[in-house]
Parts: C-alpha cells; sequence; structure tokens
C-alpha cells in the first residue's frame, strides 16, 4: 500500500465510527427537535424555553460549571505538579487519586448522600462527636446553598481526576532543559510555574478545559442523586421530557441547546489556550 | 466527546435503527440455522414488564410465579422508558421477540390501541367490571387484561402512635387530624416525622390526583382551580409544615420508616411492604384520611397485554391465561404484594405487609366516606404532562410559597390545553362530561 494513503486508511474506521454513532444519531435528533409533526418548526424550542422551570436549570447548569470547573482545574493543577515532583510513590499516588473516575457518576451521587443525608455520616459523626442535639435534614428546599455545596462538592471529588490525567500527561511531556535554564537564571518554583508550566501545557489545558466544561454542562445522575427534584438542570429536564413526558421532540431540543452551550464554550477555550502558530515545545 | 450530549436523548432512535438490523440479522441466523438442522427448539416466551422490577421480586415472578406454567418464560422487568423504547422500536419494525406485555393502566393508556391485540375473544377477565372498562382503554376492545391491583394507604410506625390528637380513630382519620398528629410529633420531638413521597421517583401527584383533589373538591380536573381547591392546597400547606422536609429525596417510604425518619407515612402499598416485612410488629397500616367531600382513594391496576408484533400468539395467550389463574394470582401477591383481581380466597398464611395493606384497603374502601377514584383514562401519551401539572403546582405553592390562586390560574390552561387535545372525557369522582372534560 502507498504511504500516503495509509494515514486514511488509519482513520477509516474512527470516522466510521462516528459517522454512526455521532452524525447520524445528531442528524435524527435535529430532525426531531425542529419537527413538530406538520413541518419545520421553533415550537419545540418555544415550548422548552417558556417552561417555567428553563430558567432555573439553564441558569443552575451554568453555575454550577462556573463554580466546579476552575476549583478542579486549580486543584488539578496542584495535584499534577506535585505528582511530577515525587521521586518514589508517583504511579501508587496516581492510581489512588484517579479511583473516583472509576466509579459510576450515580454510585458517586448516592455515596455523597449517604454522608448528606438525615441518618447520615456527617450527621451521625456531628451528633456523635456533640456538636449538634438531633441529626437534621441538611439536604432540604430549606437549604438549596447547601445542595448546592453538596453537589458541587461530588462534582469536584468525582471528575477532578479527569483533568488530573490530562495534565500529568502533559507535564511530563515538557523539556527539563527550560528548566534547568531557569534555575541558572535564578527564577524560583512559582515563577517557572507561571512562565514555564502553564505556557507550556497549554494544548494539554485545553484539552483538558473542553473536556471538563462539556461533562459539567452534562451534569445529571450527581444531581438527580443528591438535588432531585429541588436542583433542576438541563440533562435532566430533557431526561423529564424524553422518559416521563414521552415527548423527544422537547428532549432533543434540549439536548440541542446543550449542545449549543458546549460548542460554543470549546469555541472560547480553544481560543484564549490557543497555541501561537509555529510555536511547538 | 460531544456524542456523549447527545446518547441519553438519540438512545431512541438508535435502539430503533438497531432493533431493525437485529431483526434482519435474527432472521438470517434463524434462516441458516433452519438449513442447518431440522429440530427448531421452542423459544422462550419474553415478559416484558414495568412491575416486579426489584431483584427479589423479579426473582419470585420467575421462580414462584411464571414456573407454574410449565412453559419457558422469560421474565424482563425494566423501567418505563426502556420498556416503552424497546416496545416501540419492535413495532415500528413489524415483527419483535416481545411476547407478553406487564405494566401500568397508564403505561398502556400511552400507547396506540392498534398496536396491542384485542385480548375480548380469551374468556379471561377480571371481578371487577369497572377494571375491565378501563382495560378498554377507551376503545370497543380489551386492549389489556387487568393483571393486579394496589393502592395507596398510609403506615404509622407505633412510636407515633402515643401522639394520636384527642379522640381521633386512627381507622377514620380527617385531614385536620392528621396534621394535628403530625404537629404534636414534631411539638414532642423537636422534628417533623411525617414523610411524603416528593422524591424525583415518588408518586406525590397520585396524591393529589387520587387522595387530597377528591377529598377536598370531589373532583380533579374540573374542579382543579375551584375556591375548594385553593382550601385543599392551604391544607397541603400546613401538612408539609409538619413534613419532614427531607421528603423531597424520599421514593420509597418504607426506608424512612424504617430508620425512623418518618414515623407516619402516604405510599404505595408496595412502596410499604418492605417495612411490614422486616418488622412486622413495629408498624400500623391504617386508611388514607377524609376531608370535607369524603375519603378520597384511589387504585393502582396494573395488566398483562399482548403486542401485535408477538412471535408466537398462541403462546402468549397461554401465559396471559396462566396470569388470571386464582393460584397464580395468589403467587403474584406473595411475590410482589399486588392484589388479586379474580375473586380468590386469601389463605391465612401471607407476609405481614400484605395483611397489613390488605386490612387498611379493606377499611378505606368499606368507609362509610369512602370516595374511590379512579386512573386518570383518555389521557393517551399525555399521561406525564397531566402528572407535570400537579407536581409543578406542588412545588410552585409549597415549596417555593407561591400565590395558591394564582398558580392555579396558571396551571388550569395547561390543563384544560391537554384535556381538549385529548379529549379525555371526565372520571370519577369528577361528573361525567360530553366530549373533553372541562376545567372550570
Amino acid at each position: 500500500m502507498q504511504a500516503r494513503y495509509l494515514p486514511y486508511v488509519l482513520i477509516a474506521p474512527v470516522s466510521v465510527f462516528l459517522g454512526l454513532f455521532f452524525l447520524y444519531p445528531f442528524y435524527l435528533v435535529a430532525q426531531t427537535a425542529f419537527y413538530d409533526g406538520a413541518g419545520w418548526s421553533l415550537k419545540n424550542f418555544q415550548e422548552v424555553t417558556s417552561y417555567w422551570k428553563f430558567p432555573i436549570s439553564f441558569k443552575n447548569t451554568l453555575w454550577l460549571a462556573a463554580v466546579v470547573v476552575p476549583i478542579q482545574l486549580a486543584l488539578a493543577l496542584l495535584m499534577a505538579t506535585m505528582v511530577n515532583a515525587m521521586k518514589k510513590g508517583r504511579d501508587l499516588v496516581l492510581y489512588i487519586w484517579t479511583i473516583p473516575l472509576g466509579i459510576s457518576d450515580l454510585a458517586a451521587g448516592i455515596i455523597w448522600l449517604a454522608i448528606f443525608e438525615q441518618s447520615g455520616f456527617l450527621n451521625s459523626m456531628m451528633h456523635g462527636l456533640g456538636f449538634i442535639d438531633r441529626p437534621t435534614a441538611l439536604i432540604s428546599y430549606q437549604n438549596p446553598a447547601l445542595i448546592f455545596v453538596a453537589i458541587a462538592l461530588a462534582e469536584i471529588w468525582r471528575a477532578t481526576a479527569i483533568m488530573l490525567v490530562i495534565l500529568v500527561a502533559g507535564i511530563g511531556l515538557i523539556p527539563k532543559e527550560y528548566y534547568e535554564a531557569a534555575q541558572v537564571f535564578g527564577a524560583g518554583r512559582w515563577k517557572q510555574f507561571v512562565r514555564i508550566t502553564l505556557p507550556l501545557l497549554r494544548p494539554s489545558l485545553s484539552t483538558a478545559l473542553v473536556l471538563r466544561v462539556i461533562l459539567a454542562f452534562e451534569v445529571f445522575a450527581v444531581v438527580q442523586a443528591l438535588g432531585g427534584t429541588l436542583f433542576p438542570v438541563l440533562m435532566s429536564e430533557t431526561y423529564a421530557y424524553q422518559f416521563e413526558l414521552l415527548n423527544g421532540g422537547a428532549a432533543a431540543s434540549v439536548a440541542l441547546i446543550i449542545l449549543g452551550i458546549s460548542i460554543a464554550s470549546t469555541i472560547v477555550i480553544l481560543r484564549v489556550l490557543r497555541v501561537p502558530k509555529g510555536a511547538t515545545i | 466527546m460531544i456524542t456523549c450530549v447527545f446518547l441519553r436523548v438519540v438512545i431512541t432512535e438508535l435502539w430503533e435503527g438497531l432493533m431493525k438490523l437485529k431483526v434482519k440479522l435474527t432472521g438470517a441466523v434463524s434462516a441458516i440455522a433452519l438449513s442447518l438442522t431440522a429440530v427448531v427448539a421452542q423459544a422462550d416466551v419474553l415478559f416484558w414488564s414495568t412491575q416486579a422490577k426489584p431483584v427479589e421480586e423479579a426473582q419470585a415472578m420467575r421462580d414462584q410465579v411464571l414456573a407454574g406454567a410449565n412453559m419457558a418464560i422469560d421474565y424482563q422487568p425494566n423501567d418505563g422508558g426502556p420498556w416503552l423504547t424497546r416496545l416501540n422500536a419492535e413495532l415500528q419494525a413489524g415483527s419483535g421477540s416481545i411476547g407478553v406485555l406487564g405494566a401500568l393502566h397508564g403505561d398502556f393508556s400511552a400507547m396506540d390501541d392498534a398496536d396491542l391485540v384485542d385480548l375480548g375473544s380469551m374468556g379471561v377477565a377480571s371481578a371487577s367490571a369497572t377494571f375491565n372498562e378501563l382495560a378498554k382503554l377507551g376503545t370497543g376492545d380489551m386492549q389489556y387484561i387487568p393483571w393486579m391491583q394496589a393502592s395507596y394507604i398510609m403506615a404509622a410506625s407505633k412510636e407515633a402512635l402515643p401522639y394520636l390528637p384527642e379522640g381521633a380513630d386512627i381507622d377514620a382519620l380527617t385531614y385536620d387530624q392528621l396534621i394535628a398528629w403530625a404537629g404534636n410529633i414534631k411539638a414532642a420531638t423537636g422534628e417533623a416525622k411525617f414523610g411524603f413521597p416528593a422524591g424525583p421517583k415518588g408518586l406525590k401527584h397520585r396524591f393529589f390526583q387520587g387522595y387530597l383533589y377528591p377529598s377536598y373538591t370531589n373532583g380533579v380536573v374540573r374542579t382543579f382551580a375551584s375556591d375548594e381547591a385553593v382550601t385543599a392546597w392551604e391544607k397541603m400547606r400546613e401538612l408539609w409544615a409538619v413534613t419532614n422536609p427531607a421528603s423531597t429525596n424520599f421514593s420509597f417510604l418504607q426506608e424512612q420508616l424504617l430508620n425512623g425518619d418518618a414515623w407516619i407515612a402516604f405510599d404505595h402499598t408496595s412502596r410499604l411492604a418492605g417495612a411490614f416485612n422486616e418488622r412486622p410488629d413495629d408498624f400500623v397500616a391504617f386508611p388514607a384520611p377524609a376531608g370535607p367531600t369524603g375519603r378520597g382513594f384511589m387504585p393502582v391496576i396494573a395488566g398483562v397485554a399482548i403486542p401485535r408484533t408477538a412471535p408466537d400468539m398462541e403462546a402468549s395467550k397461554a401465559v396471559v391465561a396462566h396470569m388470571l389463574k386464582p393460584e397464580t394470582q395468589l403467587a403474584t401477591l406473595r411475590a410482589t404484594n399486588f392484589f388479586p383481581v379474580v375473586d380468590v380466597e386469601l389463605p391465612g398464611d401471607l407476609p405481614p405487609a400484605v395483611q397489613a395493606a390488605g386490612g387498611a384497603v379493606a377499611k378505606m374502601s368499606g368507609s362509610a366516606d369512602a370516595n374511590p377514584g379512579l386512573l386518570p383514562a383518555g389521557l393517551g401519551a399525555k399521561g406525564g404532562d397531566f402528572n407535570r401539572v400537579f407536581v409543578d403546582s406542588f412545588e410552585r405553592i409549597v415549596l417555593a410559597g407561591q400565590d395558591i390562586r394564582t398558580v392555579l390560574d396558571d396551571q388550569k390552561g395547561k390543563l384544560a390545553a391537554i384535556m381538549n387535545e385529548t379529549g379525555a372525557p371526565c372520571w370519577a369522582p369528577d361528573a361525567p362530561s360530553e366530549g373533553a372534560c372541562p376545567v372550570e
């Protein structure tokens, strides 16, 4: 086989897979969303956006992403730098830190529910230590802020590792020479991190952020387990339309709205963190 | 990555595509098999159900209920969503492997009536004429055969009994007495111990449709925004004030009864069964409370049906007939805590949950002020939207504290739109209507 055909042959399976499981379903979803039984229209979109819970779930989804992702980014950077500086036991620590990644998000939500619920671990512990007289319901409609905090904590615990893995790989790619040169010129640890690690980590950072932000917009199972119907997000609206109301058109249009936000944020992240032309590590 | 966004929604589409492919492949494979051997094994009848989902119940269905049929039956329970997705895929493909359907009345009413085989000629039916009429789903044909029934009742921990208000009879409570009772407990223990199934999977909408509204307004649809309905929601607010605020996470009240987060609870009989079976001496079951227009309550009906794509119609009918036999009905009662729909004498050695629930339901339906309601009928695929009207009213009035009159007038429009679109006539306790049930 001629060498110039080889790349195309190699990407063929992935292309077929994406075509079959992404492009074709995407086409069907778009068709479902813009079709109202008689012809093309925006009726489904009007229906979902005029529902009284839509602004609430839209706001909740964005807020959750805006709070969770920066914290995860900072944590993942910190953890990645720590792991990288370790001489011994690096793999062991990395394995332990990535354990939450192997737990399904619903299971993660249930684990945190077991901590926060009325007869949960947190209440029993505080009661046992004498801080409170009796267990109280922490996650309730009266404490919307606490529901938010619980969901954010569970998300941070569960999904920081995915950024960590990408960043650890990215940091490993940065040549040691830069750090050695910086040391010669007397740069401290913090200066090295800001001037060398961060700029050279841009490609990994953008991958990690794009992946994490998109997943944040799709947050569902953790919210469902901890907040139930008290904390509506866009994905739970999609689920309710599809499976409770059996309204595929409305579900598809919420899914397209989520896609729209995901694409918009991906473009922003890619532009902000783009590597200038011609620059290489 | 972006694929993930869609996967959840497109699963329907994909599944349909795959099922078509699978049907073709199955056809091809069986053709090959046929050409290889002359002997074809009789395939299992696939019993595709939304009921008896918990592992123990599903296993009991297989070992105790279906084993008696002397034929190979593959019992597969699933959630409502995936259940309907696969069924629709098979119906669209025009051929399938599902032999028998087991589901709630509401699941069947969301289906196209041309997709279910008319079972009227089978000669089996439930003992209740009302149930048999409901099973026609507004058509002239028997769309499903009533299979088993349940209801919603109240349960309380015995720790709660000393706090019953003066002069209150637990078997004939009113809503005011229930509120006072839960209030006494809150005053004495400092904790609100009434448990209400307001969680994501909780059946709160049935409380409003079958209990609160009939008890206060003697209707559900006609009286949705009436002045009596305003009173009903005011009572709901009073009740909520003495309800465990964590109720918005409660979906199966047996859990909260067992762990003590709730001392008094309202729920589906099979969602309370775990508490009675685990600690039978610690709990009591009793009828739902009564309001100014009687003691509203509502049955739950599950049915068995056959989709038009069933591979072996005779075998499917044999399974349906088996489910209606008195001894199968008793085995089903033990397996699922759902009661028989045929006339059969209940033996004395039934599980504690069945005895407790049976007693409470009997007292409820036999009470002088009983005001039985029916399940929503004729709503078709709009059943979910109908429930949402009530759940949204609850979330806005009770949780968000919005003005009752404003919310009801707003939700009224949505309810009227659903009724007009489906043309569903009124059902009890609403007075009968000609054409779509009006929201007055």
